[in-house]
């Protein structure tokens, strides 16, 4: 799925990385708690959750991910943006919850993935 | 490459917002070795969650890594209060974070199984009152 799909399905602002939303997310992973998001295996995928700290993308950047959807009209603080510019992690945000967003994006054919045993 | 190449860092046990330097500057050293993205991405999760726990719970600490010509060596130490039931800390959900930790995403017992998981060799020397010492291999 590409990412302008996911701004579309979710009614979500680009907060930065406007330039990639043409690439394309291959499965999502949705939490709060992100020792559970490292647990989780799979490149390109997009992370939803509804924690701001420097942490989370710190956690997409470890991850490999491409993407971070906040929920709930969540904010990423000005260092979360510049850190996410340097790695090149789209940020978006929307006003849905977490259960919503995720509900939408499974729906329209984008799902999750394993936990790596 | 005939020779380890060795990396060293100071993990700053003050400042959670900063933690995981030290895992984004492996993550740069090891692409500039040419490393697979899968066993780069292995390295840094699991150095990752090793620094965030010398934060959370023991005041900071050191990482050394070394590279060889068959695996990435992690090596973290802490002198922390240690960990008392080695066994326990191993299962996940079991955590004894406090909850202003949980409140920032981390502590939900699933650090030390994550080391497990992304580690081919994990090995925790670990005595209570002194610190911790873990050692992670990741084969290449």
């Amino acid at each position: 799925m590409k990412m302008t799909t996911i701004k579309e399905l979710l009614c979500a602002d680009v907060v930065c990385g406007e330039e990639n939303l043409d690439s394309n997310v291959f499965s999502a992973c949705g939490s709060d708690m992100m020792s559970d998001v490292l647990a989780f295996v799979k490149d390109q995928a997009v992370l939803l959750t509804g924690l701001v700290n420097s942490q989370v993308i710190r956690t997409a950047e470890m991850m490999d991910m491409v993407c971070i959807v906040f929920v709930r009209a969540k904010l990423p603080t000005p260092e979360m943006i510049e850190l996410a510019k340097e790695c090149g992690i789209v940020l978006m945000t929307t006003e849905k919850r977490m259960y919503d967003a995720c509900g939408i994006l499974y729906t329209n054919g984008l799902v999750g993935n394993k936990i790596k045993k | 490459m005939s020779e380890a190449l060795n990396f060293h860092f100071d993990v700053d046990g003050d400042d959670f917002t900063s933690a995981g330097q030290a895992s984004v500057q492996i993550k740069k050293n090891l692409r500039q070795l040419g490393i697979s993205p899968d066993t780069i991405r292995r390295v840094s999760i699991a150095m990752y969650e090793g620094e965030i726990n010398m934060v959370i719970h023991a005041g900071g600490g050191e990482a050394d890594v070394s590279v060889t010509e068959d695996y990435v060596e992690i090596l973290l130490t802490d002198h922390g209060p240690g960990i008392a039931n080695i066994e326990q800390a191993m299962q996940e959900g079991f955590s004894t974070a406090p909850d202003a930790i949980r409140s920032l995403g981390f502590g939900a017992g699933m650090g030390l199984p994550n080391m497990k998981r992304y580690s081919d060799y994990m090995n925790i020397d670990s005595e209570v009152g002194k610190g911790t010492t873990i050692t992670m291999r990741v084969n290449l």
